[in-house]
């Protein structure tokens, strides 16, 4: 894996095709959880931690079962169920081992179960990664470098937005506007700005 | 025939991550107490830190460590009290039922300093040179006791001044601690005086801001037959240990600042 395409990847990923702000997955959490900079960090992490995870055992799992049985049409609900299944039992082993890291990051790990910014990454993967039905050269490392700064440009945002959420709370806004509608309208500015680094396209 | 083989691949997929998840479950499987469950059924869930514990779960789980008492917890009902003692197998001792109080009879009476277009919060107003009140030490009215009650046993009244329902109020000390004037007390709810007031002005500069303001004449202390009631600070003070609920220094009070509470 060259190091170019690496960083290519990485502003790709974080910068132009923020998952948040460029292409709209995950916002629940990104409204949900965005109200305070502490959870945001937490979310940030767990996402960010089941991204990694889950892009590379789906990418064992299409490259080893659905390729081979070509029935790579059936990824999306099978990519779903392994996903879901993985952070259940992630949920448990935390639980077990560490009741100190569950208290910060177990309640965060039921909300992205289904998260589609999750399932968006793997899919993506499965999309750039693979092609005629074979992997190409260096795929399971891009596909896990892809996801892990997909993670980390959805953290940005959500730290971006607790920040103004947090400033927002302090000012004059009218009664209507208050909570969730100013936070839309300020998440759309914020996407505005990320599009622009995609440059305008007519 | 296509049909056959997503299904096989599928279901056997989704077979081979339900029994994962039963093995992991049983082998990662961790002992919730029982009795964890059954106090949090017990708790009021309001989640108000009263306790100063991190949540209901949180003041569950140091009840059955012994770190707290029932009592900690100022939110739960007698019913609900008994309840956890059982379970916790200790005896309850009864509690005393307080309610938060105002010390202050302003709101629309008391005279303003200047007009103010700020921020319709008590926080933001009491920024500014102490807020827009005429009196520094009164209530400026814009009900932050009332939003940060968890129970909602305060609402704005019409004179501008909070009103506590007493049977809502827990005693869980938010409005204690929100308020930036410091006007609310805790006091027993079988002691209906109390001093709505809490000036600390001299008596001329009281009564030119505020008719119901304590000026401190002495004549509550004076006229105590138990001595409950002292001046410190201009300010007329109830040692709720010594008062039997007289009440004269009710009647006797010329400003009607002590005050007493509707039942």
């Amino acid at each position: 894996m060259d190091l170019g395409r690496l960083i290519m990847i990485i502003i790709s990923m974080v910068f132009i095709n923020n998952f948040i702000l460029s292409k709209f997955l995950g916002m629940c959490p990104f409204i949900g959880v965005s109200r305070e900079t502490k959870p945001a960090i937490s979310m940030g992490i767990a996402v960010t931690f089941v991204m990694a995870a889950s892009s590379v055992i789906t990418w064992l799992l299409y490259n080893y079962v659905l390729i081979p049985f070509e029935i790579t049409y059936l990824r999306t609900i099978t990519f779903i169920l392994v996903i879901a299944a993985f952070v259940q039992f992630v949920e448990m082993v935390i639980r077990k081992v560490s009741v100190a890291l569950y208290r910060a990051l177990g309640i965060y790990l039921p909300l992205i179960t289904t998260n589609c910014a999750i399932l968006g990454v793997t899919l993506l993967n499965t999309n750039e990664f693979f092609k005629d039905n074979h992997a190409v050269a260096g795929s399971f490392l891009l596909g896990l470098a892809q996801s892990v700064f997909a993670g980390l440009g959805f953290t940005l945002a959500l730290i971006l937005m607790s920040a103004i959420r947090e400033r927002l709370d302090l000012l004059d806004i009218p009664e209507s506007m208050k909570g969730i509608p100013i936070a839309f309208v300020v998440a759309s500015l914020m996407s505005l700005a990320f599009m622009g680094f995609g440059g305008f396209r007519f | 025939m296509e049909i056959i083989l997503p299904i096989i691949v599928l279901s056997s997929l989704g077979i081979l991550f339900g029994l994962g998840l039963a093995f992991a479950s049983k082998k990662f499987c961790v002992a919730e107490d029982p009795r964890l469950t059954g106090i949090i059924k017990c708790l009021p869930g309001a989640n108000c830190g009263a306790c100063g514990k991190p949540g209901c779960i949180g003041f569950a789980e140091s009840l059955i460590q012994g770190e707290a008492s029932v009592n900690s917890c100022v939110a739960t009902e007698d019913e609900e009290r008994r309840e956890i003692s059982k379970i916790l197998g200790v005896a309850l001792k009864e509690k005393i039922k307080t309610a938060a109080v105002l010390h202050c009879g302003g709101g629309r009476k008391v005279k303003g300093r200047f007009i103010y277009d700020g921020i319709k919060t008590c926080a933001a107003s009491n920024l500014i040179m102490g807020g827009h009140k005429a009196c520094l030490y009164g209530c400026l009215g814009f009900g932050d006791c009332s939003r940060v009650c968890p129970f909602g046993a305060i609402t704005m009244g019409e004179e501008e001044l909070p009103v506590v329902d007493e049977n809502k109020c827990t005693a869980c000390g938010k409005c204690v601690a929100i308020c930036p004037k410091n006007l609310f007390s805790l006091i027993a709810a079988d002691k209906p005086y109390y001093t709505n007031c809490s000036s600390l002005d001299l008596g001329k500069k009281v009564m030119s801001v505020c008719k119901v303001g304590c000026i401190a004449c002495r004549k509550c202390a004076n006229s105590c037959p138990h001595k409950a009631i002292e001046i410190k600070n201009n300010l007329a003070v109830f040692d709720y240990s010594k008062c039997k609920n007289a009440g004269v220094c009710f009647t006797v009070c010329p400003t009607k600042a002590i005050a007493k509470r509707e039942k």
